[in-house]
């Protein structure tokens, strides 16, 4: 039987996947402009956000809207709830991605203090988890979140061994390098900050199609 | 006191109404059971205290155990069952008969009471259900002034009085506006410290805010039987899932 609800359900979807299409672009551009040393895609990201914060109020006025007016039970609960949830995590994310613009800023007139090799490897990984996360969102997909979930250490790894380079190898032994490397030492974390809300929606989803909490390793 | 489900098969005649049922409710627990209409849900709970024994050509096949007894051993004697095991229906139903009178009817037959003992199980029962402060210089009027609400609050204080162990309660709100409602499922979570409770309902939005475990039937089956919160967010069944969700049908 085809219910209203399930009309409303879907718009909630369409919502929530144009909203996270915004946050991987502001991902994508903010990498961009990081690799370009581009002041204008960076600035672009950062106008980008307030479509994306009103999104975010508009997808969770939404989802109060449907458990107050529908008091949905079982997979519409989870579906509303992790809706809720992966809304707040996309918005963090597009975030993250303004951050990331505004250190792109700070180092855009300064002389690269390195090659970049391991923050685009970070970057790579942070979208794709992105993409994989929604992915399983669309395809309600277990096994693509569990590998979303898997991904992490791998992030965690990059970011680790980033953090050891810059401070190891350069602000340790040569103080001037700091203006340089705190930035790309904020670049990981935010990247790394990314693959987490990723992990974080890759969980919900597992929630959502099977009812299982794997957050926090509850099994 | 736990009650035990047993292969419960019931026939009406050649209907089939309940289909080896096999369920423990817990003691001092609501348990909701919920269902679409004719799914066997208002049956299961009459067999209960024996109530389907009134209907023509009704036939059962396995056990109730309630405290370790089965209820329908030759040695059970329904009034005593019925005592233990009380009803409250859909529209109340009180006896035409004034408020004191309606509550102190069961235990005149019950047992042999001197005034004193009835006024004050009178009292004690009205105030169980929170009726006490409002009917105290009221005890002589008819049971017909009062509203819905009271009425089915006095039909709860008259199965009090006989001190039962298990309330069945078929639709209990149904006839009810949403606050009263409201004070009746307060009631219910007041009641549970004392007694087992078995509710049918057809509100799920009731199930799942006064009972501890839910039971969903379908076509005289008990398709799931479990915890409500999960039977409620994470029902094991597509049948229980497609029935909580709307989709059923």
């Amino acid at each position: 039987m085809e219910r209203h609800f399930d009309e409303e359900l879907k718009d909630l979807r369409k919502d929530i996947l144009k909203m996270s299409d915004l946050a991987r672009e502001s991902i994508a551009k903010s990498v961009e402009a990081l690799k370009n040393r581009d002041k204008a895609q960076a600035q672009n990201v950062i106008d980008a956000d307030s479509k994306i914060d009103e999104m975010e109020l508009v997808i969770d006025e939404k989802c109060i809207d449907l458990l107050a007016r529908y008091q949905p039970m079982a997979k519409d609960l989870r579906f509303v709830t992790t809706g809720i949830k992966i809304n707040a995590d996309i918005e963090r994310i597009a975030d993250l991605a303004v951050d990331i613009a505004q250190r792109v800023l700070e180092l855009a007139d300064k002389p690269l203090l390195k090659p970049l090799i391991d923050i685009p490897k970070l970057s790579e990984v942070a979208q794709n988890m992105v993409r994989e996360a929604i992915d399983s969102f669309i395809k309600k997909d277990v096994a693509l979140a569990n590998k979303v979930v898997a991904s992490d250490t791998e992030a965690d790894n990059l970011r680790n061994s980033i953090c050891t380079e810059l401070t190891n190898d350069y602000m340790s032994h040569d103080i001037s390098t700091v203006t340089r490397a705190v930035p790309l030492l904020l670049i990981a974390r935010h990247l790394e900050r990314i693959c987490d809300h990723a992990t974080n929606i890759a969980e919900d989803i597992i929630y959502m199609v099977e009812g299982k909490t794997v957050k926090h390793h509850h099994e | 006191m736990n009650i035990q489900v047993d292969n419960l098969n019931l026939w009406y005649g050649d209907f089939h109404a309940l289909i080896n049922v096999n369920a423990a409710f817990t003691e001092k627990q609501i348990t909701a059971i919920i269902g679409p209409s004719g799914c066997g849900k208002s049956t299961l709970l009459r067999t209960f205290n024996r109530m389907n024994d009134l209907i023509e050509g009704v036939r059962t096949s396995g056990q109730i155990l309630i405290d370790n007894e089965n209820i329908f051993g030759p040695e059970t004697d329904l009034v005593t069952l019925r005592k233990k095991v009380g009803m409250v229906f859909q529209r109340p139903n009180p006896f035409p008969l004034s408020i004191y009178e309606n509550i102190a009817f069961g235990l005149k037959i019950h047992s042999s009471v001197n005034r004193n003992m009835l006024d004050e199980a009178v009292q004690l029962s009205l105030q169980q259900v929170d009726l006490w402060d409002e009917l105290k210089d009221k005890l002589k009027k008819s049971a017909f002034s009062l509203s819905l609400e009271q009425r089915q609050r006095l039909c709860i204080a008259r199965l009090i009085a006989v001190k039962p162990e298990v309330l069945l309660m078929d639709e209990p709100c149904s006839a009810l506006d949403p606050q009263a409602t409201a004070r009746i499922e307060e009631l219910m979570r007041e009641l549970k410290r004392n007694y087992t409770i078995i509710i049918v309902t057809h509100n799920m939005q009731q199930a799942a805010r006064v009972s501890d475990e839910t039971g969903f039937m379908l076509l005289g089956e008990l398709i799931e039987f479990g915890k409500t919160e999960e039977i409620f967010t994470t029902p094991k069944d597509k049948r229980t899932e497609d029935y909580i969700t709307g989709r059923y049908g």
